[in-house]
């Protein structure tokens, strides 16, 4: 069953009317029949919905694929939009946990709203699994047995590029971030195995549209290569106003998360042969990997993103733990110890839970393309890192 | 030798840009300036007329296969969503405090920034630049300039020039400076105000959603991109002065070019003073901030504007 906050909800059945149908049915193992409630917080309003409305769709084809059960229990998903505001996120998380008794919360999107749901979560006793948001401070230090990242530490789609640079031997390279934070991680990610000059770092104001100045100095510039971190809109224009100041043709352009499936019904033609880095790719070459993307796309029309596959591995995920456990909750260590096994056929392959709980697994440069029936993915070029974990997990307590 | 040709031609390029940013600007405040001068009237709501224009203009171009043809739908798409808008939400709000204006538009810019949500989706639109608008020109060095951007200044410049031509040399335009400035007088010499209100609405809503239009194919089509561009317009014409056309030319070329300048040239001028790292960190606030400071040294020393409409102090 699933249900969305707001809309009109079934109640679920009350405890006197379960009881009953016990008593009726005579059959016992109480909580293999109660439904197995997960709450999923993803961001469903505002410009960034695209990327929401990615995780939740993912998230929900899993549990549809597994029959709307788990471990024999009936699955209740119980959808909240964040609004990208943290404290929101907090009360709605609140909710959850003191009135819904959710067993897992799964979200968020994006990385300042997982850090304010981390210790509300986590403290609860219930499970957090993040199908996106993967900062540093609980990959290191911060890190808790409760949480699960099922993405990639933020760092390392950044670091991918880096290292591809420094493999084809790019030796003078131009960046431009958009002026906050995660900005500066990224850029800082970028040069963490880059070693070539860097001609100049360009902070543009976050939100901005127009490029025309920064593209009239990258152009003066004459770099070897580009890497650029401009997400949603700003990506848009970014790689639309490049390729139509005719740099596409002279200028490697390197990104991350600048140029994948949540944009490129916007960018189309612009951004063809445009590179990123990351852990899957829609032509991924394995079975379950083309079984998803098909039923994806047979469901929601949209060519599935890494937001999709990394959603659909969390209720993989939920799923292999709890059958483990035979569908108990109760006992948090067994089931905890379950959800570290990671017992599940990733879509991307080979996935291993790191002592942090964040993932180990490949990573690839991937490259736009526009596929025979018109739509726009990424696809895999080649491998840059093999079995990588983040840098992180050194100063994790936990074993 | 050389570095000073790159100079020159990146110099060159940062200006061409600033003029397109300002013209662009200019398209939108000259309808603000209008509706705030002559009617009195602040139209919050005057950004979403931008971001209608775009939208319309994707939709159409994409129906029609065809620019011009889809432009021109777009034009009167807006045109007859703009004087819907006079009719059912503007008209009584008229005689209303300002306070009734700023509230009941700004519900304007949320109900229609998430209709547009609601029947486009969240996800951006992407408009194709017209095929014979392709391609770039070289500038010196190596440095392409896109010749669509030409486009957008030569389209900016010409409608500057017929605005011009219409408020200083028709009857109409006649009208529209003296309710300007002698509001009042205008309607007791028994000019008809509400008809001149309305066709100086219609004129604003259609340029602003032309420049949506122009925009499109550069930047994303996404639900609140007038939101941005209201507060620069806003910006203008208190620079160039309230109702003053003139004044918006003024004042959206002056703010196109300082944006443009300072987010190219502040960190290098800084980094004459002190090290890379730094230079670049104040120069992104500095840079943003600076058409603000230009609004306040305007306001201090000029509060009536630069080229305020003649008889209003």
């Amino acid at each position: 069953m699933i249900t969305q906050r707001g809309a009109k909800k079934q109640r679920p059945i009350s405890a006197v009317q379960a009881s009953l149908a016990l008593l009726a049915f005579g059959i016992g193992g109480a909580q293999a029949q109660e439904p197995l409630k997960i709450g999923l917080v993803s961001v469903l309003s505002g410009p960034q919905a695209t990327l929401g409305q990615q995780v939740r769709d993912g998230f929900q084809l899993a549990i549809k694929d597994l029959g709307g059960k788990i471990a024999g229990r009936p699955v209740e998903v119980i959808v909240l939009d964040d609004e990208l505001k943290p404290d929101v996120a907090v009360s709605k998380v609140r909710g959850l946990l003191e009135k819904d008794k959710v067993d897992f919360v799964v979200g968020p999107v994006f990385s300042n709203i997982l850090q304010a749901i981390h210790k509300p979560v986590t403290e609860s006793g219930a499970f957090l699994i993040s199908p996106n948001a993967g900062t540093s401070n609980f990959a290191g230090k911060a890190c808790h047995e409760n949480f699960f990242v099922t993405s990639y530490q933020n760092d390392q789609p950044h670091e991918v590029l880096g290292k591809y640079a420094q493999d084809k031997g790019y030796k003078r390279a131009y960046l431009i971030a958009p002026n906050y934070q995660a900005g500066k991680d990224s850029l800082a990610g970028f040069k963490r195995h880059f070693t070539g000059e860097i001609v100049d770092e360009v902070y543009a104001p976050l939100g901005q549209l127009d490029y025309a100045s920064e593209l009239a100095k990258i152009a003066s510039a004459k770099p070897d290569v580009l890497f650029v971190f401009l997400p949603g809109g700003m990506g848009i224009n970014f790689v639309k106003q490049f390729r139509q100041a005719g740099l596409a043709d002279k200028l490697p352009f390197l990104s991350a998360f600048t140029v994948d499936e949540s944009v490129l019904p916007a960018q189309q033609d612009a951004a063809i042969g445009f590179r990123s880095g990351m852990s899957w790719a829609p032509n991924m070459n394995n079975p379950q990997s083309k079984a998803f993307v098909q039923n994806y796309e047979a469901n929601f029309n949209v060519v599935p993103g890494s937001y999709a596959m990394q959603a659909y591995d969390a209720g993989q995920l939920i799923n292999a733990a709890l059958t483990a456990t035979k569908g108990s909750t109760a006992d948090k260590a067994a089931l905890r110890a379950a959800l570290k096994k990671a017992d599940f056929v990733s879509l991307r392959g080979k996935f291993k839970f790191n002592t942090n709980g964040y993932p180990i697994q490949d990573f690839y440069v991937v490259k736009v393309a526009k596929r025979a029936d018109g739509k726009f993915q990424t696809e895999i070029e080649e491998k840059v890192f093999s079995d990588y974990g983040d840098t992180y997990a050194a100063e994790c307590p936990l074993k | 030798m050389v570095r000073c040709e790159v100079f020159m031609s990146l110099f060159a390029i940062q200006i061409l840009n600033g003029l397109q940013l300002g013209l662009l600007m200019f398209m939108v405040a000259a309808g603000l300036t209008l509706v705030f001068g002559v009617m009195d009237f602040i139209n919050l709501a005057h950004g979403v007329q931008y971001m209608i224009g775009a939208y319309l203009a994707a939709v159409m171009i994409a129906l029609t296969g065809h620019y011009v043809v889809g432009l021109v739908l777009a034009l009167i798409g807006v045109l007859l969503i703009g004087l819907l808008l006079e009719h059912v939400v503007f008209r009584p709000l008229y005689q209303r405090s300002h306070l009734d204006q700023v509230l009941a538009t700004f519900g304007l810019i949320l109900f229609l920034n998430q209709g547009v949500k609601m029947v486009f989706g969240a996800s951006p639109l992407s408009v194709p630049i017209p095929s014979w608008f392709e391609g770039a020109v070289l500038l010196g060095d190596g440095i392409l300039y896109p010749l669509y951007r030409f486009v957008i200044i030569a389209a900016g410049l010409i409608m500057a020039l017929l605005l011009w031509l219409g408020v200083e040399k028709t009857r109409i335009g006649m009208q529209v400076r003296a309710g300007a400035s002698h509001p009042d007088m205008l309607s007791a010499l028994g000019v008809d105000v509400r008809r001149l209100f309305m066709l100086i609405f219609a004129l604003g809503s259609v340029l602003a959603g032309f420049a949506g239009a122009l925009a499109a194919p550069i930047l994303s089509v996404e639900p609140g991109m007038g939101d941005q561009i209201l507060i620069l317009a806003f910006v203008v014409i208190v620079i160039g002065g309230i109702g003053s056309i003139r004044g918006a030319f003024a004042g959206a070329l002056l703010v196109g070019l300082i944006d443009t300048l300072a987010r190219s040239y502040m960190v290098d001028v800084l980094r004459l003073f002190t090290g890379a790292a730094a230079a670049r960190g104040i120069a992104n606030g500095l840079s943003s901030m600076f058409i603000y400071i230009l609004m306040a040294i305007v306001l201090f020393l000029r509060p009536q504007g630069l080229f305020p409409a003649r008889g209003r102090s």
